[in-house]
């Protein structure tokens, strides 16, 4: 599908290193203008009249690049799309024109209500043509390319037919999505479901990929007694997720990559080592011949 | 049922099972998979109202919160993704929440945190200032007519309870006493950027709703005579509440 783009004129995100902004880093961002390639921010959190929040990200905005993430949107719902919610994206995507917006392939509402999560799909037939047709739509009346993000998971389901790497290629062959790839995603999901990660990294469309995500996990255990890992944006990163990161590089070449975190928010230096640390990864992949 | 009512309708009532058809690759008890995402909505929605209730959470301490916040989010789950406007009604279900009936004010203080959060993310307007305010006011013939618009952050709150002395209270370290039966009306405003509460008297809080009902100003100082005028336009100025002095066409 082709689309007149409605997004900042350089519609991409520059290959580099980029924050979550947090309303508590405001301040310090605008002091210390750190060298970063982009923000993100959160889409819903920005959805209200007036405030700080809009004074804060339009000062911001002025000096990065900036990447929208909806967190709201319920993409793999059963129902169809909140066009008012589309129409909300649709004001921010107009007046932020941030160079990338992305959400999840996932559902978040069902009904009337909103859940604030964001929940597993079975994967078949039917859901794989309602995800596409839900992609069409967000595409088509925000006038840009959306980037869909591969899930955290606990759980499968046994109506599924298709496996979540094959899913995400067929809507992206489809629809002409992107590929947000969150490497936690890829990690803790295939921690969970006893998968190879770098079998389920194969199997991707990684030559879609516009933006990548790296965050931390949480530990627990299932009813076994076997590692369940939670996506809770709470911890550094860890190691095996920067060893998948470089695989994925190698593959991917640099690309624009978030350091996520939502929880157990850190002082903004620790951000931005690890952003650092991304950079010297992209850096190197770039080296690569 | 649809897989996803089913999904839902499990998520938010731990009394119920986890639906059928869920699998774990590892032969887990799909129970303690479906607890994780049971677990994410019902704290992530717990985390928002703590978040947005801080003096609340003080008061009766977080355990007790948590406890309280989680029986409203089973019996009100949000209706939008803008979690700003998730719990708007917290501050009526508190006030018939049993357990809750020892601390009276918590609704009271609910509301004015409520009132915060919508004065924090309301429109923004440009305020008039003090000098512009002045000189329209002390032109006769102009001010007779004039109506008050206010800024759109400004919201206003009558209280049995000593709300605002409450609030303050907590915002200082160590908690400083307090003495919760007086009754109290607050006006709460963005200033710039920054949310302010401030207490004001009931005559004040009714001149200012008959102002905000668009009671032309000459109209609402004879019906409030008992009001100290100049302290409380004084403050409205000070605090930059004042957006505009609209001169009215009089219509009799």
């Amino acid at each position: 599908m082709s689309t007149a783009l409605f997004l900042a004129t350089d519609t991409r995100l520059p290959p580099r290193a980029g924050l979550g902004l947090k309303a508590e880093h405001f301040h310090e961002v605008l002091q210390t203008q750190p060298d970063l390639g982009f923000f993100e921010v959160h889409a819903e959190n920005y959805m209200v009249a007036g405030g700080p929040f809009h004074h804060y990200l339009g000062r911001i905005r002025e000096q990065y690049p900036l990447s929208l993430h909806g967190v709201g949107l319920s993409i793999g719902g059963e129902g169809p799309l909140d066009v008012t919610h589309l129409r909300r994206l649709a004001t921010l995507i107009e007046r932020y024109q941030p160079q990338s917006f992305s959400e999840h392939l996932a559902w978040s509402s069902h009904g009337p209500v909103f859940l604030n999560d964001l929940l597993p799909l079975a994967y078949d037939q039917a859901s794989l043509d309602r995800v596409c047709e839900h992609v069409d739509q967000v595409q088509s009346s925000l006038k840009c390319r959306l980037l869909l993000e591969n899930p955290a998971t606990y759980l499968t389901f046994e109506e599924s037919t298709l496996d979540e790497p094959h899913f995400i290629g067929e809507v992206i062959r489809r629809t002409g999505c992107g590929l947000l790839l969150d490497v936690n995603n890829v990690y803790v999901s295939c921690i969970n479901h006893s998968r190879d990660p770098q079998v389920y990294l194969d199997a991707l469309p990684l030559q879609a990929t516009g933006e990548i995500h790296l965050a931390g996990f949480a530990e627990d255990a299932d009813s076994l007694g076997e590692r369940l890992l939670i996506d809770d944006h709470g911890a550094p990163i860890a190691n095996e997720v920067w060893q998948l990161y470089r695989k994925a590089l190698a593959r991917t070449g640099p690309v624009a990559t978030l350091i996520e975190r939502d929880n157990h928010v850190p002082a903004f230096e620790v951000l931005l080592a690890e952003a650092r640390q991304a950079e010297r990864l992209l850096s190197a992949a770039g080296a690569r011949p | 049922m649809s897989r996803q009512s089913e999904f839902a309708a499990a998520l938010l009532d731990p009394r119920q099972a986890c639906p059928p058809g869920l699998i774990s690759a590892n032969g887990a008890d799909s129970e303690s998979r479906f607890a994780v995402y049971r677990n994410n909505v019902l704290s992530s929605l717990i985390n928002a109202l703590a978040d947005n209730y801080p003096v609340v959470t003080q008061l009766v301490g977080e355990e007790f919160f948590r406890g309280m916040a989680g029986v409203y989010v089973q019996s009100a789950a949000p209706r939008s993704p803008i979690m700003s406007d998730y719990g708007a009604d917290f501050s009526g279900f508190i006030e018939r929440f049993e357990p809750a009936a020892g601390v009276p004010y918590l609704a009271d203080v609910a509301r004015l945190e409520r009132l915060q959060i919508e004065a924090g993310h309301a429109a923004d307007a440009q305020p008039m200032s003090a000098e512009r305010v002045v000189e329209l006011l002390s032109c006769p013939t102009l001010a007779a007519h004039l109506k008050i618009a206010f800024h759109p952050s400004l919201r206003l709150l009558k209280s049995p309870f000593a709300v605002v002395t409450i609030w303050a209270a907590h915002q200082q370290k160590p908690l400083v006493a307090f003495e919760p039966r007086a009754a109290q009306n607050a006006l709460v405003l963005r200033n710039g950027l920054d949310v302010e509460v401030l207490a004001i008297s009931h005559g004040a809080h009714a001149f200012i709703t008959s102002l905000q009902q668009g009671l032309p100003l000459t109209a609402a100082i004879e019906r409030y005579t008992d009001l100290d005028l100049e302290h409380l336009l004084g403050r409205l100025i000070r605090h930059q509440a004042i957006t505009g002095l609209l001169s009215e066409q009089v219509t009799q």
